[in-house]
């Protein structure tokens, strides 16, 4: 065991060597292959971040929403709705919201104003999201004046700013009592924006939504379930679309990896002539080239997985976020959770660190099966 | 004394790995003591959306967004944000 540990380690040295006389080229070409594990990686880490993350957070979304739908748009609860849903059996527990948009031409963002359900905020006073208070530059006690939909201005004190930890989730929001919300928007007494519901038996909620459409045709219901799996897909199908966009440079690479591991160059050859010529076996050979593929492959994974991990879970996903940020003005910062997905970080390793060790070993293997004097010939 | 080539190389390899595993003991750590506070505000507000696409009310409520939400404007204008692009259309089967 010793034995083949000192062999093996004389090959690395060796291998170190070979790899130091083409050392730009070999540099990189460590440099390209760790930018490009980097960026696969980014993404995977990223998404997956956010999959888990909505996956967490939206577990504890209301378990039915009801819309009322007019001509293909939702439109107010009218009086009278509440009573219908009271009636049908299943249903535990009902909620009439009151919520909607705010485009503040200040800083040209559009504001989510809410009521909360239980939370009691006084009139004249807001809660609102750590986004808009950045943007903004609010603190607790400051006086903000919006100018409502009818033309009328409103100045309201700030009770509190969200705290900074549900920035994904509350980045936008604007919390405020019921009345001062009525009379910000003109808001219809006795209307409300949707309908919350709970299910007394988890397993019933489609049979409740589908006795919520029977009864109310006019009616929207959207699940829990729905919910998250638009958030699933929507990750998935982003995650897809980058990776699309990206497997231009990762054929580039393979490209490159191919040229660079296929085509050997005639001092390669010349030196495996050499080395079977003083005696190395073809074994030897395979395991020098062997160690070579696997230094750069596997300090190329190790460089690049590292870098996307310090990128995406504590430096934010900064070079991301310009894609994601799209027109909003306002735009969350928010930290996700480390998470790792074994069987992703598998295959990320086989589809970077497996074909470039095999495709350095397949030339070589050629090279080094024939007979020194024709290889140096050659 | 001088260090061989192979011990700095699997030095830094073996340091590499180690920073592998320290990213799954970070995982792991941050996953038994998740924050409280994002899933208690979405329990008592109801949320739905994240706030990640504010620009408008159909990407920034996408899950309660109307069926025609992308073309609402006109059936042929089609969507102003680039967010869009980056949601998936509807399946169709």
């Amino acid at each position: 065991m010793t034995d083949w540990f000192h062999k093996q380690r004389y090959l690395i040295d060796f291998s170190l060597a070979a790899l130091g006389r083409r050392k730009v080229r070999n540099l990189g070409l460590l440099a390209a292959y760790s930018l490009l594990v980097f960026v696969l990686a980014s993404v995977m880490l990223f998404t997956q971040g956010l999959r888990q993350e909505a996956k967490r957070v939206l577990a504890e979304s209301p378990e039915v929403i009801l819309q009322r739908l007019v001509a293909g748009r939702q439109d107010l609860i009218p009086p009278g709705y509440l009573e219908q849903i009271g009636r049908i059996r299943g249903v535990q527990k009902m909620e009439a919201r009151l919520w909607g948009y705010y485009y503040d031409p200040v800083v040209k963002a559009n504001y989510t104003f809410m009521v909360p359900g239980e939370r009691q905020i006084p009139s004249g006073q807001l809660v609102v999201g750590p986004a808009l208070a950045r943007e903004r530059g609010l603190v607790a006690g400051n006086l903000i004046s919006f100018r409502s939909y009818s033309g009328r201005l409103f100045t309201f004190q700030v009770a509190e700013v969200l705290p900074q930890a549900s920035e994904l989730m509350s980045a936008d929001l604007v919390l405020l009592g019921a009345e001062d919300f009525r009379a910000f928007f003109d808001f219809p007494a006795g209307h409300y924006t949707d309908i919350t519901l709970s299910v007394a038996n988890p397993n019933e909620v489609r049979n409740v939504a589908a006795k919520l459409a029977a009864a109310l045709p006019d009616s929207r219901p959207i699940l829990r379930e729905e919910v998250q799996r638009t958030y699933a897909s929507l990750f998935d199908w982003r995650e897809g679309m980058v990776l699309t966009v990206l497997a231009g440079a990762l054929l580039a690479f393979a490209i490159l990896a191919w040229d660079k591991a296929s085509g050997l160059s005639a001092e390669e050859r010349r030196e495996i002539g050499i080395l079977k010529a003083i005696g190395w076996e073809t074994g030897d050979v395979l395991r020098m080239k062997f160690w070579e593929g696997v230094l750069i492959s596997l300090s190329a994974f190790l460089i690049g997985y590292l870098a996307a991990w310090v990128h995406v879970f504590h430096l934010d996903g900064a070079l991301f976020r310009p894609v994601l940020q799209g027109w909003a003005v306002l735009y969350p910062h928010f930290r996700l959770t480390p998470q790792v997905d074994g069987l992703q970080l598998a295959t990320l390793f086989f589809f970077t660190v497996f074909p470039y060790t095999a495709a350095v070993l397949v030339p070589i293997w050629r090279a080094a099966i024939t007979d020194p004097d024709a290889v140096m010939r050659t | 004394m001088s260090l061989r080539p192979s011990t700095l190389a699997l030095g830094g390899l073996a340091l590499g790995l180690a920073g592998l595993l320290a990213t799954w003991a970070e995982a792991g750590l941050q996953a038994q003591a998740p924050d409280p506070g994002t899933p208690a505000l979405v329990r008592e507000l109801g949320l739905t959306d994240p706030a990640l696409f504010t620009e408008a009310r159909y990407t920034r409520h996408l899950a309660l967004s109307d069926r025609h939400a992308p073309f609402q404007d006109h059936p042929l204008g089609f969507d102003h944000f680039p967010s869009a692009s980056l949601v998936a259309p509807p399946r169709h089967d």
